[in-house]
């Protein structure tokens, strides 16, 4: 496989043919907010706080989905790139209902963590306090559309590696969100074999147990990297910590 | 064609009080209304949250006594699920009560109360709050404010938060006590055993310096409502709901809380956004009742602690024994007696060894579709009533909190003071102060009574028989 060799703020870093700008940057440690990239499961692009300059190139890059090239000089962390970025959480912020004081992800969520991560103080968007599902019909989970970012994780975890497929996206722009089934009650679907693995991958609050109250919900990531590394390199890594 | 005098919020942010005096063509006082402003709409939000989420959510929309609402919520959480909750959580969750009693009762009398006490109602409105009250008598107040902690510091060690703690939940709560919070506490145990007495002889040697003041402070015939236990002794967290006249007679007893809704009813008035609740068998406004401290000091046979017991004794003498204690001025008195009990209690608690059990929540589903809790919160009985859906998603939520309750009240005592102290067609000082101080006996969990530092922010208008605005005060 060919070797390609670019630039990234400054600094000379070579790279296997196909690999993405995000790939290479994990590798070396660059830091690069994200959010809805998980390791293990298929790449979207959608929300856009992976963001890259590529000189030569007008429009902004997400580093997930942008394969390198040779030659290719990128800059990740301008004040443009960073203003992007808070501006991105901060959409985020406002389209949902998003009160972490009596959120059940307070403390363990990554939007949250991505907001101190990008340095948002405030919240300069009008808020739009829609009025949004809570489907708690499933026994043991329940979904809270007021805190979902539309990452798409759950939704491909459900079909990639549990091969359920009981989630999707349905409507479109402000209206878009995530259903079960054909837009029936969770509780009702019958594919949902209840593995949890859509909780476990949600980056926030809109996931989650049962019975759980504010601030402990803690999501277990590992369990992921564990199944991908078992099936494709026969291989065991610790399940809680990916190891 | 009746007069009125307003005293009315500059914001309603800040909480202000807003009083109207209606007069009568002869200028006499003919009602005086205390109109609530602040609205939280808080149940209605609630729709469609879960039953577990409760808890903390309601401790955080209340900041005045989040603890009481915590664990009021977290009963009615029980009561859906319908389990028994552990021992031990039982046991941290009265604690939980009564650190709330602490915190906030302290705070009525040293931080709210005192400074008019001891200053005098015409000293200097500028030193009449806890910082005049700091350079006259240190030491006292220096001893309120560590009380006041004393309560925090249990909240702060169950909760792991001073306030808004989610910590109890539905089934029990979330962490255990350790052995190290507990030692913590007994040592300072008897400084704050010291202080509540204190508080108490204060208060006893104020009765004889207001004696003249005293008959006209809100001393009216109601009901007294509240929670007793299996032994008719007072009670915080659990018992059942016991109503006694004014002449000491109980008119019902043994009311699980639970239906709490077939005996009381609530009142609207377009002037204010508190309810009115009212005893329904007696009516609308008939069935005036008041929680709080002298509602259950009034209601209960006896004390399990002996150094409250003592003063309930003395307490029940303040009435011929044909009467309840009927005069609100007492609510001082019957909360800090309520105080030296809370710390007594708490003591007791400490030297249980189940308090450090380990096993504090039970776990079910949602077996009922309705459920309520019942509490005494410091101000008088709370009660949260949920209906949930199989789910445990909530479609609708009752709160019949203290202050409410103690609305026709406290217009009552306004209306008494009114009469009392009216002066011509002009609102005097004295009139004010006395209004203000009268509110206070209620303690109400309005954030314009609650400003620590300084005055109740109040607005007062003078409007003559023909709306025609007669004075105006705004502070
Ligand atoms: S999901 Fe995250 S950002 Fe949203 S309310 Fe919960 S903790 Fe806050
Ligand atoms: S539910 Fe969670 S994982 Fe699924 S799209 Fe929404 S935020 Fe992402
Ligand atoms: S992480 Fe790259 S677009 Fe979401």
């Amino acid at each position: 496989m060919a070797i390609k060799t670019l630039t990234i703020d400054g600094d000379q870093y070579s790279a296997q043919e196909g690999e993405t700008i995000l790939t290479v940057m994990r590798q070396h440690n660059i830091p690069i907010p994200t959010l809805c990239h998980l390791e293990g499961l298929s790449t979207v692009g959608a929300c856009r706080l992976c963001v890259v300059q590529v000189e030569g190139i007008p429009k902004l890059l997400p580093a997930c989905t942008t394969r390198v090239e040779e030659g290719m000089v990128i800059h990740t962390a301008t004040d443009k790139l960073k203003k992007y970025r808070r501006m991105i959480i901060a959409l985020l912020a406002s389209e949902g209902n998003h009160v972490c004081a009596v959120c059940v992800a307070n403390n363990h969520c990554e939007l949250q963590e991505l907001a101190y991560q990008v340095g948002l103080v405030r919240v300069r968007y009008p808020y739009l306090f829609p009025k949004k599902s809570l489907d708690a019909t499933h026994k043991e989970y329940v979904m809270d559309r007021n805190r979902c970012v539309l990452c798409t994780r759950c939704v491909r975890v459900c079909d990639e590696v549990e091969g359920a497929h009981v989630w999707d996206v349905a409507g479109r722009g402000i209206n878009c969100e995530i259903v079960t089934g054909l837009d029936d009650a969770w509780g009702k679907t019958e594919t949902c074999t209840s593995c949890g693995k859509c909780v476990m991958v949600c980056p926030t609050g809109a996931l989650f147990e049962k019975g759980v109250t504010v601030a402990e919900m803690e999501k277990q990531k590992g369990f992921l990297k564990y199944i991908i590394t078992a099936r494709q390199k026969k291989e065991w890594v610790s399940f809680t910590d990916g190891q | 064609m009746p007069e009125l005098i307003t005293i009315a919020p500059v914001t309603r942010i800040e909480g202000h009080a807003k009083i109207t005096i209606h007069l009568n063509a002869k200028g006499e006082v003919e009602d005086a209304r205390f109109h609530v402003n602040e609205f939280r709409g808080f149940e209605k939000f609630c729709e469609g949250r879960l039953v577990w989420e409760m808890p903390g959510l309601t401790s955080r929309i209340c900041g005045i006594c989040p603890a009481s609402h915590l664990v009021t919520s977290a009963k009615a959480g029980d009561d859906i699920l319908a389990i028994g909750i552990p021992e031990t959580a039982e046991k941290l969750r009265r604690m939980l009560t009564l650190a709330q009693w602490i915190q906030s009762h302290a705070l009525s009398f040293f931080h709210l109360s005192s400074p008019d006490f001891l200053l005098g109602f015409e000293a200097d409105p500028a030193l009449r709050n806890i910082f005049g009250l700091l350079q006259h008598n240190k030491e006292f107040t220096r001893k309120g404010i560590r009380l006041r902690k004393f309560g925090q510091q249990i909240i702060e060690f169950l909760g792991g938060r001073r306030i808004h703690t989610p910590w109890a939940v539905a089934g029990g709560v979330r962490e255990p006590f350790t052995k190290e919070e507990r030692d913590k506490l007994l040592e300072w145990y008897p400084e704050v055993r010291e202080t509540a007495l204190l508080a108490v002889e204060t208060i006893k040697k104020i009765h004889d310096t207001f004696k003249k003041e005293i008959p006209a402070f809100g001393n009216f015939h109601s009901l007294f409502v509240g929670l007793v236990g299996p032994k008719g002794e007072l009670e915080y967290y659990g018992g059942n709901l016991r109503i006694m006249d004014s002449t000491g007679n109980i008119i019902a007893d043994n009311i699980d809380p639970r239906k709490y809704y077939e005996h009381f009813g609530e009142a609207s008035e377009s002037w204010s956004y508190l309810k009115f609740p009212y005893y329904k068998p007696l009516g609308y406004p008939k069935g005036i009742y008041r929680v709080g401290p002298l509602a259950r000091l009034n209601i209960c046979n006896r004390i399990e602690t002996p150094l409250a017991e003592q003063e309930r004794k003395l307490f029940k003498k303040l009435a011929p024994t044909t009467e309840s204690v009927n005069n609100s001025f007492y609510y001082h008195y019957a909360r800090l007696i309520e105080l030296l009990f809370a710390v007594e209690k708490v003591e007791e608690l400490l030297h249980d060894p189940i308090i450090l059990g380990t096993h504090v929540r039970s776990k079910a589903e949602i077996n009922r579709l309705e459920g309520v809790g019942a509490a005494e919160a410091p101000r008088g009985t709370l009660f949260h009533h949920y209906w949930v859906d199989e789910n445990g998603v909530l479609k609708k939520v009752n709160m019949l909190i203290a202050t409410a309750q103690n609305n026709m009240a406290m217009n009552r005592t306004v209306r008494q003071i009114a009469t009392h102290f009216l002066d011509g067609r002009k609102i005097t000082e004295p009139m004010l102060n006395r209004i203000e101080a009268g509110i206070r006996c209620f303690d109400p969990c309005l954030s314009c009574s609650t400003h620590a530092a300084g005055q109740m922010p109040l607005h007062v208008q003078m409007v003559d028989a023909d709306g025609y605005i007669l004075d105006e005060v705004r502070r």
